[in-house]
C-alpha cells in the first residue's frame, strides 16, 4: 500500500453526490442550435474559419487556433453556421464573447476523420499536433491546452497523477466516466505517459467513488498495464485540487508560480485522458463532454452533450422543477453563475446545477472578522485568509501580495466555514484582478514612457543631422561665393516659411480628396496593366496588416 | 447572476452560536458559583446583561450601524458575563454598570466594534473597576458556612440596590478577601505557606468553594474543545506554563510559593485560560503566536500574582499581552503550501 | 549644571556631525525624486497637466512647483500614489482636469489624405503611416492622449472609449450589505 500525505485544512461539505449517479451516462439528444464560444480554454480566442450560411459537417474545424497558447474549435453536429457574433457565454464576466452559432440539419454527419490505428508508430509531435488540431484541453476546469502540457522537460518527470478525484459536491461526471469508460482513461493516460516519458500513472479517486475505483482497478488488470496505480484517497474538499492531489499522492508541493513538472509531476484529469484517446485512436475532435446536470430537478443525472448546446435545454430532459432562479456551471464550492440559462455548455462545463433557493439560500449577511481562524485552519493553502481579507478589504495590494495572495486556489474553504459569513474569495478574486490591472497599466506606462524617450532623442538627432548638414551647406556655399564674388547673386533667396508650404500641401492634399469623394468612380480601376494591379494588392495587403496589429487587443491577461 | 458568487454554500455556524456555545460552556462554573457563595451572582449576571445590551444597542444606533444582525451575534452577552463573572457578587449595583457600560462602549465600540477591539474588553472593564474601585472590589463574599452568617437572597438583593444589610449585619461578617489576596497579605505578614493555607478559607488545592467553581470552568473549557469552539493550544500552552512556573518557585522555596495546583485553580486562572484569553479577536491568529501569546500570559500572570501589587495577575496579563498581539501576528507568519523548503 | 550643559551641547554637536557625515557620505546623484514620481504618472505625455510631458511635470512637482492634482489620466488613484509618495495629503481634482474614461484613437481611414500632422503630434510613435498614405493607430501603443486629434486637418481621429470587455473585466469590490437579509 502507498503511503498518503496530507494537505492543510480541508472541509467537508455534504457531497450529494448520490441524486446523479445512480444512472448510466444518457445521449443528450440534438439541440435546436449550438452556440459554440471561440474561447473555452486558456490563452487566445480561437479564429473563426467558416463563413455565416456555411454549411459544416460533424467536427469541422470552425475555430483556429490562433498562435502559440490556444485550442481550435470544432462544429459539434452537420449543420448550418447561422451567426458569428457576440453572444452571453459560460464566463464569470457575464460579458458577451464571440460565438458562432450552428443550425443542426439533424443528419449528425461526420466530416471525414484521420484514425491512427496504432498510435505507437506516431512520433510523439505528430501525437501532439493531432491533439492541438482535435482541440483537446484540460477538462477537469482549467482548460488548459492539452498538447502544451504533453512535453516533456528537461527535468525528468517521474509521475503522471490522473485526477479522477472529483471533490466538489454535486459534481458526478468523472464517476460515471470511470465506471463506464475505464479501459479508454487508461488508453489515454498510456498516451501521455509516452508523451511525457513517465514511470509511474498515480491514479487518485476519492474514497467515495468505489463503482469507480473498482472499475478503475479492474480496467488495470484486464488490460495488464505495468505502472498503473488507482489510488483510494481520502474524501475531503478540496483533494482534487491538482496541487493537493500531488501533495496526497507523492508528497510533493507545488507552490504557486512553479511548474509540477519541474518538481517531476503532471496532473491531467480522467476526462482529459479519454478525450486525448479518442482524439489520437479515432482523430475525433473535442465535441462533446459528459456532464452532470443536478440540483432543482427531479432526475439528476449524467448526459453526454455537444458543446454549444444551450444550458436549458440540456436541463430540460432531466425534468426541471419550478423555483430554478439561475444555473450554476460547476459545483457549488467553486462554480459560476450563468449570465443566461440559454448559454452553450462550453469544454469547461462538467456540472450543471439548477440553483433554487431552497438548495441555496441567500448568502446571510456578512459580521466583521472576528478573527476566528477558522478560514485559516480550512484554507489547503495554508494562507491566513483573514489577513488576507483585511488586506484586500482595505485595498492594500501591496500587502495582500506579501501575505501570498497568488498562492490562493479559490476554493472558498474560507468562506465556508467562516462563522462570520464574510465572501472572502470574492475578496480575493477582487484584488487578484486589480493587481492584475495595475499590473498592465504600470507595463503599458513602461512602454510608453520607453517610447516617448525614443522619440524624443531621436527628434534631437534628426535636429543635430539637419543642423549639420546645413552648417556643412553653408560653408560649402560661402566657399563658392569667395570664388565667384565678382558675379552678383543670379538667385534671390525667396524667404519661404516651410510652415507654410506644408499648410499649402495639405491643402491641395485636402482639394484633392474632395475632389476624388466627389467623383463616382474614384480609383482609375478599368484599365489597370496586371502589374499595376499587383502592386495595389500589395499595398491593400499591408494595409490589412497595419489594420491589424491596430487592432491587437490592448494587454492579454495570460497570468489568469 | 449578480451578486451571487461562489461558493454557494456555507457551513451553518455562525458567531452567534460560537457565542452562545461559549456562555453555555460558562454554566457549570455559575452553578457551582451559586451553590457555594449564594445566588447574588446571578443578580449581577443579569445586570450586566441588560447594561450589556443596551448599551451595545445604544452605541450601534449612534453610529448608524444596523442593530438587530450585531445584537443577535451574543457577543456582548458574553463581555458581560465574564465581566460580571470576575467582579464580587456582592459589589453594588452600579458597579457593574459602569463596568459592563465601559467595557462595551470604550474598550468594544471606539475602537471599531466587533473585530476591531485590540484589548479583551471584559478584561478591560475588570482593569478599569479594580483601579477606581479597589475596595469595592475586594469584598467577596464568603463561601456558604465559612462567613458568620450567611443572607438570605433579599438581603442580598437589598444590599446590591440600596446598600442596606440587615440590622446588626457588618459588612466585614459576609465578606473577605479572595484566597490569593489572602495569602498574599498573610505572606507580607511573614506567614509561612504551609500555615496559611490551613486557614479554613482554604480547601484541598486552593480556596474552598472557589477550587470547585474553577473545576466548573475547566469542565466547561474541555467541552468547547471537544466542540472545536476553541482549539486547545491557547488552554493547555496558558496552564502548563502557570504550572512550570509556579512548579519551579515551589519547589526552590515551598514555604513562600505555594503549589503548582493552586495556581491553576484559583483566581481567574481556569476561566481565563478558557475563555477570555481565547477571545478570538485580541489572541493572535498565527499557531505560533498563539503559543507565544499563552506562553506570555502565563508569565505574566505569575509575575504579577506573585510580586505584583493586584492580586491576581490574570487581567493584566491578558491585556499586556493584547498590546503585543499585532507584533506577533506580524512575525509568527507560517510558511504557505509549496514554500517551506527550499528545494534543491 | 554647567557638565549638564556641556554633555547636552557635547551630545548635539557629535549627532551633528553624523548627520553631516551621513548626508555626504550617502548622497544620491541625480534627482532621484522625479524619476520616483514619473514612475508613477501614466505616461500618456499628453500635457493636460500644463507641461509639455509627464517628465517634465514630475520635474515641477518635485520642485515644488505644480500641484500633484492636475494629471486626469491616473485619476484620483494616482494623485492618492503621488500623495502617499511625497508624503502629503490628498487633493481632489480641480475645476478643468476631471478624467475621462480611457480611450484609443482610431483614425478614420476612408478619410486620411497623408498627411503626417498626427505622427508628428503623437508622443510614442504609435501611428504608422507615410505621406499621402493612408495612416493608422497601433491601439495596443496608443495613450489615449489626444494629441493627434486637433492637428487633423480633415478631422478624421476620434477617441473611442475602451470598452468593458470579457478580456479586460475586473472583479468587484464585494458590497454586502449588513441589513441585506431578504
Ligand atoms: S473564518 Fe471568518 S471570522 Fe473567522 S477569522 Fe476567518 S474571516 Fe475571520
Ligand atoms: S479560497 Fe484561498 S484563502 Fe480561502 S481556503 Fe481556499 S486557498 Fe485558502
Amino acid at each position: 500500500m502507498r503511503k498518503l500525505h496530507q494537505f492543510h485544512g480541508g472541509i467537508h461539505p455534504p457531497t450529494n453526490k448520490a441524486q446523479s449517479n445512480q444512472t448510466p451516462i444518457v445521449q443528450a439528444n440534438l439541440p435546436s442550435k449550438l452556440t459554440i464560444p471561440l474561447h473555452q480554454h486558456v490563452g487566445n480566442s480561437a479564429v473563426p474559419a467558416v463563413e455565416i450560411g456555411q454549411h459544416v459537417l460533424k467536427g469541422q474545424l470552425i475555430g483556429c487556433a490562433e498562435g502559440n497558447l490556444s485550442s481550435s474549435v470544432h462544429a459539434s453536429t452537420s449543420g448550418m453556421i447561422a451567426a458569428i457574433d457576440k453572444q452571453l457565454v459560460a464566463n464569470s464576466s457575464g460579458l458577451p464573447e464571440l460565438c458562432i452559432t450552428l443550425i443542426p440539419d439533424g443528419r449528425d454527419e461526420w466530416i471525414e476523420l484521420d484514425p491512427c490505428l496504432d498510435w505507437l508508430e506516431c512520433t510523439h509531435s505528430e501525437l501532439r499536433l493531432k491533439l492541438r488540431k482535435a482541440g483537446v484541453v484540460g477538462l477537469g476546469g482549467a482548460v488548459f491546452p492539452s498538447d502544451m502540457k504533453l512535453h516533456a522537460s528537461q527535468q525528468k518527470i517521474k509521475t503522471l497523477v490522473l485526477n479522477g478525484a472529483e471533490c466538489e459536491p454535486y459534481i458526478t461526471c468523472d464517476d460515471l466516466l470511470m465506471r463506464e469508460r475505464a479501459a479508454e482513461i487508461l488508453e489515454g493516460a498510456q498516451i501521455m505517459r509516452a508523451l511525457l516519458s513517465t514511470e509511474e500513472i498515480l491514479i487518485g479517486i476519492e474514497d467515495n467513488k468505489p463503482e469507480a475505483i473498482s472499475a478503475m482497478r479492474a480496467a488495470v488488470l484486464e488490460g495488464k498495464y505495468q505502472g498503473i496505480e488507482v489510488i483510494a484517497v481520502p474524501t475531503v474538499y478540496p483533494g482534487g485540487g491538482a496541487k493537493q492531489l500531488i501533495r496526497v499522492l507523492t508528497g510533493i508541493e507545488v507552490a504557486a508560480g512553479v511548474r509540477s513538472t519541474n518538481l517531476g509531476v503532471q496532473c491531467f484529469n480522467v476526462g482529459t485522458a479519454y478525450s486525448t484517446w479518442r482524439a489520437i485512436r479515432f482523430g475525433e475532435p473535442l465535441i462533446s463532454r459528459i456532464v452532470t446536470v443536478t440540483g432543482n430537478v427531479s432526475h439528476p443525472q449524467n448526459f453526454e452533450v455537444l458543446i454549444g448546446t444551450p444550458m436549458d435545454e440540456l436541463v430540460a430532459h432531466a425534468a426541471p422543477l419550478n423555483g430554478t432562479r439561475y444555473y450554476i456551471m460547476g459545483g457549488p464550492m467553486m462554480g459560476v453563475p450563468m449570465p443566461s440559462m440559454q448559454v452553450g455548455v462550453i469544454k469547461a462545463t462538467n456540472c450543471i446545477i439548477a440553483a433554487s433557493k431552497e438548495i441555496f439560500p441567500p448568502a446571510q449577511p456578512a459580521l466583521p472578522c472576528i478573527r476566528c481562524t477558522r478560514c485559516a485552519d480550512a484554507c489547503p493553502a495554508e494562507l491566513q485568509p483573514q489577513e488576507l481579507y483585511w488586506f484586500a478589504k482595505a485595498k492594500n495590494f501591496d500587502k495582500a501580495e506579501d501575505y501570498h495572495l497568488f498562492d490562493c486556489i479559490e476554493c472558498g474553504a474560507c468562506s465556508y466555514v467562516c462563522p462570520s459569513n464574510i465572501p472572502l474569495v470574492q475578496y480575493y478574486r477582487f484584488a487578484k484582478s486589480e493587481i492584475w490591472a495595475q499590473e498592465a497599466n504600470q507595463k503599458a506606462a513602461d512602454t510608453a514612457r520607453e517610447r516617448h524617450e525614443f522619440r524624443e532623442s531621436r527628434i534631437e538627432r534628426e535636429k543635430r543631422e539637419k543642423a549639420e548638414k546645413l552648417a556643412a551647406k553653408e560653408k560649402a556655399a560661402s566657399a563658392a561665393k569667395t570664388q565667384r564674388t565678382e558675379q552678383p547673386p543670379t538667385l534671390v533667396k525667396t524667404d519661404v516659411n516651410p510652415e507654410d508650404t506644408l499648410q499649402l500641401k495639405i491643402q491641395t492634399a485636402i482639394d484633392h480628396a474632395k475632389e476624388q469623394a466627389a467623383a463616382i468612380k474614384p480609383l482609375n480601376t478599368e484599365q489597370l496593366t496586371p502589374a499595376q494591379q499587383a502592386q495595389i494588392d500589395e499595398i491593400e495587403a499591408q494595409r490589412a496588416r497595419i489594420r491589424e496589429m491596430a487592432l491587437a487587443p490592448v494587454a492579454d491577461h495570460t497570468k489568469g | 447572476m449578480p451578486g451571487f458568487f461562489s461558493p454557494f454554500i456555507t457551513k451553518p455556524v455562525s458567531v452567534s452560536q460560537i457565542m452562545l456555545n461559549v456562555m453555555l460552556a460558562l454554566i457549570p462554573g455559575i452553578a457551582i458559583y451559586v451553590w457555594y457563595f449564594g445566588p447574588a451572582i446571578l443578580i449581577s449576571l443579569t445586570l450586566a446583561s441588560l447594561t450589556a445590551l443596551s448599551v451595545e444597542a445604544l452605541m450601534l444606533k449612534i453610529q448608524n450601524k444596523p442593530i438587530a444582525p450585531f445584537l443577535k451575534d451574543n457577543t456582548a452577552l458574553l463581555t458581560a458575563w465574564l465581566l460580571a463573572l470576575s467582579i464580587p457578587p456582592l459589589a453594588p449595583w452600579w458597579l457593574v454598570v459602569v463596568g459592563t457600560a465601559f467595557a462595551i462602549s470604550i474598550s468594544k465600540h471606539l475602537y471599531g466594534g466587533l473585530g476591531n477591539n485590540p484589548f479583551n474588553p471584559a478584561m478591560i472593564g475588570y482593569a478599569v473597576l479594580i483601579i477606581s474601585f479597589p475596595v469595592h472590589m475586594t469584598h467577596w463574599l464568603s463561601p456558604n458556612g465559612l462567613g458568620a452568617i450567611s443572607l438570605s437572597f433579599m438581603d442580598q438583593l437589598n444590599y446590591i440596590f440600596q446598600g442596606t444589610l440587615p440590622a446588626g449585619v457588618k459588612l466585614d461578617a459576609i465578606t473577605m478577601a479572595t484566597p490569593l489576596d489572602t495569602l498574599k497579605t498573610q505572606l507580607h505578614l511573614n506567614g509561612q505557606v504551609k500555615e496559611i493555607l490551613d486557614m479554613p478559607i482554604y480547601g484541598r488545592l486552593a480556596g474552598h468553594g472557589s477550587e470547585w467553581v474553577a473545576a466548573g470552568f475547566l469542565l466547561g473549557g474541555i467541552y468547547l474543545i471537544a466542540k472545536r469552539i476553541i482549539s486547545w493550544h491557547l488552554p493547555v500552552a496558558y496552564l502548563t506554563t502557570l504550572f512550570i512556573i509556579a512548579g519551579i518557585f515551589h519547589l526552590i522555596d515551598p514555604t513562600h510559593y505555594v503549589t503548582p495546583m493552586f495556581h491553576l485553580f484559583s483566581g481567574a486562572a481556569m476561566i481565563g485560560a478558557f475563555f477570555i484569553l481565547t477571545d478570538p479577536v485580541t489572541s493572535p491568529t498565527t499557531p505560533k503566536g498563539k503559543w507565544l501569546f499563552a506562553f506570555g500570559a502565563g508569565l505574566l500572570t505569575y509575575l504579577i500574582r506573585t510580586f505584583g501589587g493586584f492580586p491576581d495577575g490574570m487581567a493584566f496579563a491578558t491585556l499586556l499581552m493584547n498590546i503585543c498581539v499585532p507584533l506577533i501576528d506580524a512575525y509568527t507568519q507560517p510558511k504557505v503550501f509549496g514554500k517551506k523548503e527550499k528545494r534543491s | 549644571m554647567l557638565s549638564a550643559l556641556l554633555a547636552m551641547s557635547g551630545i548635539a554637536i557629535a549627532l551633528g556631525a553624523v548627520l553631516g557625515f551621513a548626508a555626504i557620505k550617502f548622497r544620491v546623484e541625480g534627482n532621484p525624486l522625479v524619476d520616483k514620481i514619473d514612475a508613477v504618472l501614466p505616461q500618456t505625455q499628453c500635457g493636460q497637466c500644463g507641461f509639455p510631458g509627464c517628465k517634465p511635470y514630475a520635474t515641477a512637482i518635485a520642485e515644488g512647483e505644480a500641484d500633484i492634482n492636475k494629471c486626469p489620466p491616473g485619476g484620483e488613484e494616482g494623485i492618492q500614489k503621488l500623495a502617499n509618495l511625497l508624503g502629503v495629503d490628498f487633493k481632489p481634482f480641480g475645476g478643468e482636469s476631471i478624467p475621462k474614461p480611457k480611450a484609443v484613437a482610431l483614425i478614420d481611414e476612408s478619410n486620411c489624405i497623408g498627411c503626417t500632422l498626427c505622427i508628428q503630434a503623437c508622443p510614442v510613435d504609435a501611428i504608422v503611416g507615410a505621406a499621402k498614405q493612408m495612416h493608422t493607430i497601433i491601439a495596443a501603443e496608443c495613450t489615449g492622449c489626444e494629441l493627434c486629434v486637433p492637428p487633423c486637418p480633415v478631422d478624421c481621429i476620434t477617441m473611442q472609449a475602451i470598452e468593458e470587455s470579457a478580456a479586460n473585466w475586473k472583479w468587484k469590490y464585494p458590497v454586502y450589505a449588513l441589513t441585506a437579509s431578504k
